[in-house]
């Protein structure tokens, strides 16, 4: 298969980047995205140019690490996967591909196409946590009965790795599908009940402070999330968070 | 309930409460509009309830102008932070892959919208006010079918009321049912209210375009 690459490339934080073009041979469609991206990075070594720099981890779609926006969309055509898990064979012989890093004032790029998803740890540092006791008398999680329609719905919440496409694909870079899955894996739970109030509220300041962008619904994020994590997190979390504002 | 407004989910429940609101009350306006079709004399009677009664005049008149007000501000203000959550666009962005062009392009709709009020009020608001208290008019009952009409006259004032309502029908369309996600609702109820939404979102619009032609194709000749 060959291919037009249009990558982005960015020297450093500072620096204004640009779009550079790459043809590229003898791609089989068997190959995984990245894979891809590694037989490029291996000819620009040998011929002495810096190769492009991309973010990934385990390669198997669970890491959350892989975040190209692939022909404007992030993770690419393909639905419920990641950007490692994306195959060539989705691509045709003599396709252009535009590859740039996922877009958003929160996540500023470091260099080419990775860049700086701190943004999302803060989120879960202010309350993506449980109180429990660990001083020798710790409760077994399992002897707290919990609703399977519930359990299961927390477990979905909790598929979200992360990866930030929720934000990439969003017309206005929100982050609500993200932060509500964060809110509603412990929301749901009555392990997670004990701080839900102050959780929500400290979550969805910190996600505003970040400078994310406002949810308008348009759905976009669902679609493109490859864990399918639902808006109806998002209108579960602005539940809570109405709730616990006009609680006091 | 401190910093309520600051916050974005507050914001977006204020869009939904104010939309609401105002579709609803595009609902009451459709109905007494009809009447100007199906029945003239009730027209004009609910038309002078409507103009001379003071609970309608200083209390839900008000109330409505604040209505489209706290929307539209709300909108530009959402606008503009969306817009610098992004400060860097993307050379190719497929929005179209993953979201309607409605859900997208709601600041295009509502601008459109908001353009034409200025017609509307400049038509109807602007000239009772001038009827009733500048130039003191004595109290007409019988005046505001043969007004309506007169209005449409014009083709160029229909195809604006025709244009105007079919980019309501396009901001209806995602509006409607998006206010009830973001005050929280997204239940077994869900479906039912998407399906109305897109009920709501054609027959009112196509209610309010018929009315304008009707009106245009049936001049009142003295």
């Amino acid at each position: 298969m060959k291919l037009n690459l249009k990558i982005w490339r960015q020297k450093d934080a500072r620096s204004k980047g640009e779009m550079k073009d790459y043809p590229i041979n003898g791609i089989e469609g068997d190959m995984s995205f990245l894979e891809m991206l590694d037989v490029l990075n291996e000819e620009l070594i040998n011929k002495g140019e810096e190769p492009v720099q991309f973010d990934h981890d385990c390669r198997e779609g669970i890491c959350g690490s892989c975040s190209l926006q692939i022909n404007g969309e992030p993770h690419g055509p393909d639905r419920l996967v990641t950007t490692c898990q994306l195959h060539m064979r989705k691509f045709n012989d003599g396709d252009t591909i535009v590859i740039e890093p996922f877009r958003a004032t929160a996540f500023p790029v470091i260099k080419d196409l990775v860049i700086d998803r701190s943004a999302f740890d803060r989120i879960q540092q202010v309350g993506g946590y449980i109180s429990v006791n660990t001083s020798g008398n710790t409760v077994d999680a399992n002897a707290t009965p919990i609703e399977k329609e519930k359990a299961d719905d927390s477990f979905y919440a909790a598929t979200c790795i992360g990866c930030g496409a929720c934000v990439a694909a969003c017309k206005n870079a929100s982050a609500m599908l993200f932060t509500s899955a964060k809110v509603s894996q412990f929301a749901l739970l009555p392990q997670g009940r004990v701080e839900a109030t102050e959780r929500v509220q400290s979550m969805v300041r910190q996600m505003d402070l970040e400078g994310f962008g406002n949810c308008t619904n348009t759905g976009a994020c669902e679609v493109e999330c490859p864990k399918g994590i639902s808006l109806e997190n998002i209108a579960r979390m602005n539940r809570e968070y109405l709730s616990a504002k006009l609680k006091g | 309930m401190s910093g309520l407004i600051k916050s974005s989910i507050a914001r977006k429940v204020v869009m939904a409460l104010s939309g609401l609101f105002l579709v609803f009350f595009l609902a009451q306006h459709f109905t007494i509009n009809v009447t100007s079709v199906l029945a003239p004399d009730t027209f004009n009677e609910w038309s002078h309830f409507m103009g001379y009664n003071g609970l309608v005049q200083f209390i839900l008149q008000p109330i409505l102008i604040a209505g489209v007000i706290v929307h539209f501000v709300m909108g530009i203000v959402l606008e503009i932070q969306n817009n610098r959550a992004r400060a860097i666009k993307y050379k190719k962005y497929s929005g179209g892959a993953n979201a309607s062009w409605m859900s997208r392009n709601m600041i295009i709709t509502g601008l459109v919208v908001l353009a034409f009020l200025g017609l509307h009020f400049y038509d109807f608001w602007v000239h009772e006010m001038d009827y009733k208290y500048i130039t003191a008019n004595p109290e007409d009952p019988t005046r505001y079918l043969e007004e309506t009409v007169h209005k449409f006259e014009p083709v160029w004032r229909t195809v604006l009321y025709v244009i105007a309502f079919v980019l309501l029908a396009l901001h209806l369309w995602h509006g409607f049912a998006s206010s009830f996600q973001s005050m929280g609702v997204n239940n077994k109820y869900t479906p039912a209210i998407q399906t109305f939404t897109k009920i709501y979102a054609i027959a009112i619009p196509a209610g309010f375009i018929f009315i304008a032609l009707y009106h245009h194709f049936n001049p009142i000749t003295q």
